[in-house]
């Protein structure tokens, strides 16, 4: 049987491959406190929204979370669950955040608020299902300050390759306008 | 960066500020509660002076209840972790005594209402 297959969803299981190689190398990193991490594949899926749209960069996070935990056998498992819940809500949070003022507003709050949004779903998870303690909530500020901290970074990143592929498409224009 | 950006880097940066200040701040603990195995054995007011005597499966743990602290004083176990932690006075601090299982909680003072109207 062949399935049909349309340019769109060539593009989600590119980008979807290119989220999930930055997920693998991710994993082999060490990292001081667990649950801590860069969380560099979500460059991917703020460039993803901000070039294609929210229903594309919900295809391609969804698939990288599925096809990672998969990859690293831990389908179904704990790590699997917050990885799921904290996607969710950092695509919610992102669904929300993307009707902001364009003028004002770029990718960098937008990574800032999904990453929040992301050890919130993590921390809720935590909380109601793995470590059903209130003392978790020392575990809050830590985790708000490293999401600030990476969310930040992965921002000026993927601000920083919108701009070099909006510089390249207007040099491209302009040599074509030019010849 | 755009405007909006570093208002929201810095709106972030004092949300965090305000949280390590309400939820890492060290309070005086009111109240401390024993744990035997699963089941909460007893709470004590802190205010007191007080030795408790707990009885787990390896033996009998005195526990010294002084004026806001409360530390194990004596323990039946092999590694004596749990003596070693010494006072404890902060809410949330805990010592646990696994072989024997007992633990200790520090816990706030509660006060779920300022006051009632009928």
């Amino acid at each position: 049987m062949q399935i049909r297959t349309t340019a769109d969803d060539h593009r989600i299981a590119r980008l979807a491959a290119f989220a999930i190689a930055l997920h693998m190398v991710e994993a082999v990193i060490p990292s001081p406190l667990p649950g801590v991490k860069p969380g560099i594949a979500n460059i991917v899926t703020l460039y993803v929204l901000m070039q294609y749209g929210f229903a594309t960069a919900a295809w391609v996070s969804i698939l990288r979370v599925f096809a990672s935990s998969l990859l690293l056998g831990q389908f179904l498992s704990p790590a699997f669950a917050l990885s799921l819940s904290g996607a969710v809500l950092s695509l919610a949070m992102l669904w929300l955040a993307m009707h902001l003022p364009k003028r004002y507003f770029g990718a960098v709050t937008l990574s800032i608020l999904a990453a929040f949004a992301h050890i919130a779903g993590q921390l809720i998870m935590v909380r109601l299902w793995l470590i059903p303690n209130a003392g978790v909530a020392y575990l809050i500020p830590v985790f708000a300050l490293a999401a600030l901290f990476f969310g930040l970074i992965n921002g000026l990143v993927t601000a920083g390759l919108l701009y070099n592929k909006n510089l390249k498409a207007e040099t491209v224009k302009s040599e074509q306008a030019e010849s | 960066m755009l405007i909006g950006d570093w208002i929201t880097v810095i709106v972030s940066a004092v949300l965090i500020g305000y949280l390590f200040h309400t939820l890492w701040s060290h309070q005086h603990a009111a109240k401390v509660q024993i744990r035997l195995g699963n089941k909460i054995y007893a709470t004590y007011s802190l205010n007191q002076q007080r030795t408790v005597h707990v009885h787990g499966p390896l033996g009998d743990a005195e526990i010294h209840i002084a004026q806001g602290k409360v530390r194990f004083a004596r323990s039946p176990c092999r590694n004596q972790y749990c003596v070693h932690q010494g006072w404890l006075s902060h809410t949330g601090q805990v010592a646990i005594c696994l072989p024997n299982q007992v633990s200790l909680e520090l816990i706030g003072e509660k006060k779920p209402y300022d006051s009632l109207n009928y």
